[in-house]
């Protein structure tokens, strides 16, 4: 295995799509490093991106916030303006891992890693982040949902690499919220997990995003749901309407972590609560 | 394949060593630097028995490649006492008996000296959330979350 450290991002580009072999880009490590651990990779080119200035740190821009690759989840969770931005994504990435992988987790390593469970995607996608892709024939920006294809798979294509997310300046009296559930407290992974991102105008609904998340073999936006409550004061009946359409959506694996039966049931549970949340944080009563 | 050459601050000391371009950090930590304090466990960051600092940010070390940490600042638990006298953890553990087979201590010692740093007076919940990377199979978290109390108090009470 080459280790490589580049200082560009082009430069990163290149040393992708000139390798004849199998190259990975290494940010925090927490994925890869356990996969060539457990023998399930054998990378012949390994591209560290955080000797690069442009894939470091958290910025504010003219239209929103604009997230390095590199930036790990501690120092996302550190950030004050960006929790009072978007609650629900900081929250998000924070639930990945302990302190130790938090040093060094990253929301485009856990993005491009494709796991149909990651926490931080569906919060992402809510938020309606958008992925800036470097390659050496030049850029692209797409939105987040349309990165992961499939378990562990991406539509990143040779000499491709992300270099930053960026996520939206928020309206007005809008609220975001992430949650998971696991059989546990802390440290495992998400059996179904829901993110929303809502706006109110004159305390009712008016925008609205429902996304799930390991109910299926990527991430899955529900517009059904997010239907049900725009226009709504989030009443019940709204939100009776919201969980009906996050399970009818639901097409997960069955396996001993959680059934068919239950994590569709769950979905629809899980996606109310974070639409309360969302709603409360927007200024919504 | 082609190895590293590494310069690096390890525990206030500058140490050089040369490793395979893919071997981690816990390995060259225990077997070329000697710093054998760093514990291996279940090598995919899941147990925290290896957790070292890496530029003041709690890491485990199984999950760093050495080529990474070129010119960076670690530090292990043989770092924490100081000229011989044990750090107030340290010091708690051991009255609190806060270790049996010691596997995960070095790893718990560095996790609660982040946190102290950090958060000087921790409730019960924030010390259990903040070690929840630290895995032991013998002791109990109870007896450890006391030391790590006493410790906080400890500590407190010197910078005063």
């Amino acid at each position: 295995m080459r280790y490589e450290a580049p200082n560009t991002t082009k430069e990163a580009a290149a040393l992708l799509a000139k390798e004849k072999g199998q190259a990975f880009v290494l940010a925090g490590g927490t994925d890869l490093i356990v996969r060539m651990r457990l023998g399930m990779t054998e990378p012949d080119l390994v591209v560290d991106i955080k000797n690069i200035a442009s894939m470091q740190g958290v910025t504010r821009t003219a239209t929103g916030t604009r997230i390095g690759a590199a930036t790990s989840g501690a120092v996302l969770g550190e950030n004050k303006a960006l929790i009072k931005a978007w609650p629900g994504v900081v929250e998000a990435v924070n639930l990945i891992g302990s302190d130790q992988i938090q040093s060094r987790c990253t929301m485009v390593g856990n993005l491009c890693n494709a796991s149909p469970a990651a926490d931080s995607v569906p919060a992402m996608i809510a938020a309606g982040a958008k992925a800036q892709i470097v390659s050496p024939k030049g850029r692209r920006t797409v939105a987040v949902e349309k990165i992961v294809t499939g378990p562990g798979q991406t539509s990143l294509k040779k000499g491709e690499l992300i270099e930053s997310i960026t996520l939206p300046k928020p309206l007005p009296r809008s609220g975001d919220a992430y949650l998971r559930f696991i059989p546990r407290t802390e440290m495992d992974i998400a059996v179904v997990s829901a993110a929303v991102s809502l706006t109110l105008e004159r305390g009712v609904v008016k925008k609205a995003r429902v996304v799930l998340g390991a109910v299926a073999p990527t991430a899955v936006i529900v517009p059904a749901a997010a239907k049900a409550i725009i226009g709504t004061k989030l009443d019940d009946a709204a939100l009776e309407k919201l969980a009906k359409a996050c399970s009818d959506m639901c097409n997960p694996i069955d396996d001993k972590r959680g059934t068919i039966e239950y994590r569709t049931k769950v979905a629809g549970v899980l996606g109310k609560r974070a639409a309360k949340i969302a709603f409360q944080r927007a200024g919504g009563s | 394949m082609a190895g590293v050459h590494i310069s690096t601050t390890i525990n206030g000391d500058m140490v050089e060593f040369a490793c395979p371009q893919d071997e981690t950090l816990l390995n060259s930590l225990r077997d070329r630097v000697g710093l054998t304090g760093v514990k291996e466990g279940c090598g995919t960051g899941d147990c925290g028995a290896c957790s070292v600092t890496l530029d003041g940010r709690l890491v485990c070390s199984c999950l760093v490649l050495s080529a990474e940490v070129n010119g960076r600042n670690i530090t292990t638990v043989e770092g924490m006492s100081e000229e011989g006298k044990l750090h107030p953890l340290q010091e708690k553990f051991i009255e609190h008996a806060a270790l049996q087979c010691g596997i995960c201590t070095p790893g718990f010692l560095v996790a609660a000296k982040v946190l102290l740093e950090d958060n000087p007076k921790p409730s019960e919940e924030e010390i259990r959330y903040a070690l929840a990377g630290n895995l032991c199979r013998c002791t109990g978290y109870d007896k450890i979350v006391r030391a790590v109390q006493a410790a906080g108090k400890e500590m407190r009470k010197k910078r005063r």
